[in-house]
């Protein structure tokens, strides 16, 4: 689905990403981990097209398409999501509002009829359930107010509603509560299939107690310096990133 | 995804949709200004000796004074003798009594627009439900809807120029009492010249049955439009009135000095809403219309209550306050306005609230969006008088910059004569977010609609304030203005 290839990336002329390769195949789930400041989230913004960044070689194909040629709509619109690491808050923009717009306007590019209210609003309330979002977040500004843990939630149901084909969750578990943690991972877990990628980005060996990755990766030094499975995340958590270098 | 610059760029390709001509016969009076043409429109309009002594003597007040220039705005200086202070569409030499006797370009003039004269089409539930209008082309009002159901009422709704020949006592116990023709450089030429308007009158007690609006539409090439709108509600009585206006493209610009006056007696409310789309003039400035009002409500009974609510979108060039005297004990004003400046639009706007009575107060919201190299001012006075017991004043001022050659600034001014007063300021300026506008993208959102949305959403707290017939609109005319804003 997915195929990075040596792909170099600056910001403000520092090399973050430095030759990075990363191959990602529907149904599977990956989990990237790495120390502050590796460059994880901006693999991830440049995978969504955020601006601001400079690829200075590599590529990235998507479902066969060159997607560094596509403007960040037409990545959405082709299935590609990201859950945001700090959601941003919009002012008087409706959620759901929001939400609706970006559901109609793929829906539109795919040549389906547009939703109107009435069903839009059968598919968010059942959505909403899924995270135990509280219906009365569809109706407030988007992000406006929300706490950590609310932010991230939000993000979940809105890729719950978006039904992406290839989802980035960044540090989707940062900020979550115990309980939190358990009801959106449980909402993720849903949300898996055979058509469906996850790549998560996390520090944290516990989100992957409850889902369960087929790949676990470590971003340092500009690229994927190590990937093995789910264990390789439980030798982390004991031995820390500078074991990884180290045993290389 | 564009930069500041592209969405810069892209608003500079903004269209006016609203700029076409209408090819109609007029009668245009020759371009200047003495007594003989203020005589000769008293006399067009059969107006009867007193109303022709009013205009003379607030003339005569006008060659005294000096055009002001202490607005944040820069133009070049109006050549008064160029502009032609009468037109009217030659089928049309008096308000006419009904929509058939209307030429059907002016009709479709107005539909193109989407403002619906027929009142069967109103009807039909095409536009709005149950509106009444008043269309001002020119220099004369063309079309009165709903009459019938309105005198029921006791209603009275009309062009100005009806109601002084049929209502001479009430328009002559009120007209000028509120912005008087001495008040301003602006109001006294408007006093002299004013061709017409609407002029309402809601007898006490007597709720609206529906949402009055006044449509003005300038067509006529060099002709100035100065009209004079004087609402007035009795004890207990409520209204809600629109006016929304809109002009051709042309390259030359033109004037439009117009007044507002309302009155709020005991119990009375007024709401006063305005969508303005006067021609903006082209991407480098050239043309557009130059707005010069003068706006005032005098709530003038206890508890009386008055809201300003107006979404700026048009003119090259605007001068506007509109204000709220606030007389009556228990008084309430409110204003709440968007205005959006783009290209080289320059906005000087704002409110002001002059608190007299006790227990009166005040809120304020102004959103202002700049885009381009447009400017953009706010400038508010709220004023405490010494018998302003206990008056109260909130007031928020937010600007939203879009690009980085456009300004916002803000003038508050203050003046409390009585240390009861309470007043509360809050202002922020904010650049449109590249993580708000990425954040919409990756949704599904185009910039464009992005933009829309985000921009739309700062203007939520005055939008919600719209009558519901215009909140519509008013996201609509948003949208165009903005439109183009993603290459
Ligand atoms: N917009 C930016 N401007 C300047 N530096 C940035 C920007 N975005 C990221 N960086 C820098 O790039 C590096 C990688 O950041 P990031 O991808 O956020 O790391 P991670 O998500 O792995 O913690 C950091 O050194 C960070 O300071
Ligand atoms: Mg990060």
């Amino acid at each position: 689905m997915l195929e990075i290839k040596d792909l170099h990336v600056s910001v403000d002329g520092k090399k973050i990403l430095k030759g990075l390769n990363l191959t990602i195949n529907a149904g599977e789930v990956h989990a990237i981990m790495g120390p502050n400041g590796a460059g994880k989230s901006t693999l991830s913004n440049v995978i969504a097209g955020r601006d601001g960044y400079e690829i200075t070689s590599g590529s990235v194909t998507y479902k066969g398409d060159d997607l560094l040629a596509m403007s960040p709509e037409e990545r959405a619109w082709a299935g590609v999501f990201l859950a945001f690491q700090y959601p941003v808050e919009i002012p008087g923009v409706n959620n759901t509002y929001l939400l609706k717009a970006g559901v109609n306007a793929k829906r539109k590019h795919q040549g389906l009829d547009e939703l109107d209210a009435f069903d839009f609003m059968s598919v968010v309330k059942e959505k909403a359930k899924l995270v135990e979002l509280d219906p009365s977040f569809l109706s407030r500004s988007v992000n406006e107010g929300f706490s950590g843990g609310e932010k991230k939630r939000n993000e979940i149901f809105q890729m719950a509603v978006l039904e992406p084909s290839l989802a980035l969750l960044d540090e989707t578990d940062s900020g979550l509560d115990i309980d939190a943690l358990r009801i959106v991972a449980g909402g993720v877990n849903k949300l898996r299939s055979a058509d469906r990628a996850i790549v998560m980005i996390t520090h944290y060996q516990r989100l992957l107690d409850y889902i369960e990755p087929d790949f676990v990766h470590v971003l340092a030094n500009g690229i994927i310096l190590k990937t093995g499975d789910k264990s390789l995340a439980l030798e982390l958590e004991e031995h820390g990133y500078d074991w990884v270098k180290e045993t290389l | 995804m564009a930069s500041n610059e592209d969405i810069q760029k892209d608003l500079e390709a903004r269209e006016y949709d609203a700029g076409f001509v209408t090819d109609i016969e007029s009668d245009t009076i020759a371009p200047g200004l003495n007594e003989d043409v203020i005589r000769q429109i008293s006399a067009i309009k059969k107006e009867p000796e007193w109303m022709l002594e009013w205009r003379l003597s607030a003339y005569r007040h006008w060659l005294t004074m000096e055009e002001p220039t202490w607005a944040a705005v820069d133009y070049k200086p109006t050549d008064y003798q160029s502009i032609s202070y009468y037109s009217a569409p030659k089928s049309d030499k008096d308000a006419p009594e009904s929509l058939d006797e209307i030429d059907p370009k002016l009709i479709e003039t107005y539909e193109k627009l989407g403002i619906p004269l027929r009142e069967q089409k109103m009807l039909a539930g095409i536009k709005g439900s149950n509106v009444a209008v008043d269309a001002v082309f020119d220099s004369v009002s063309v079309a009165t809807t709903f009459k019938k159901k309105l005198t029921e009422a006791g209603v009275i709704f009309c062009p100005i120029s009806e109601a002084i020949r049929e209502h001479p006592e009430l328009v002559k116990q009120y007209l000028g009492s509120v912005v008087p023709p001495q008040d301003n450089f602006f109001a006294a030429l408007n006093c002299a010249v004013f061709t017409d308007g609407s002029f309402v009158y809601i007898p006490k007690g007597v709720r609206c049955p529906m949402e009055l609006s006044t449509y003005f539409r300038i067509n006529a090439l060099n002709t100035g439009q100065f009209e004079r709108t004087l609402i007035i509600a009795d004890e207990g009585a409520y209204v809600s009135y629109l006016e929304g206006c809109t002009a051709p493209q042309r390259d030359e610009n033109q004037l439009h000095a117009a007044i507002v006056e309302l009155v709020a007696l005991d119990d009375a409310e007024i709401k006063y809403a305005t969508v303005q789309n006067w021609y903006p003039g082209d991407k480098n400035g050239v043309g557009g219309i130059y707005n010069f009002v003068t706006k005032r409500a005098d709530c003038r009974g206890n508890r009386s209550k008055v809201s300003w609510t107006q979404v700026e979108t048009g003119s090259a060039i605007t001068w506007k306050y509109p204000s709220c005297i606030l007389r009556g004990d228990y008084s309430r004003g409110e204003f709440y306005s968007v205005a959006v400046t783009t290209q080289c639009q320059q906005a000087d706007t704002g409110t002001k609230m002059i608190h007299l009575g006790k227990n009166t107060s005040s809120t304020i919201i102004s959103k202002g969006i700049s885009a381009g190299r447009a400017q953009q001012s706010y400038r508010g006075l709220v004023r405490m008088g010494k018998g302003a017991e206990n008056a109260r004043n909130y007031t928020q001022c937010d600007s939203l910059l879009l690009g980085d050659q456009c300004g916002a600034h803000t003038f508050p001014y203050v003046e409390v004569k009585n240390p009861t007063a309470t007043l509360e300021h809050e202002a922020t300026t904010s650049k449109i977010g590249e993580d708000q506008l990425f954040y919409c993208q990756q949704r599904g959102l185009s910039e464009e609609d992005a933009v829309n949305m985000i921009v739309n959403g700062f203007c939520k707290d005055v939008f919600d304030v719209l009558p519901m017939e215009f909140a519509v609109e008013a996201n609509r005319l948003m949208e165009v203005s903005l439109e183009g804003s993603v290459g």
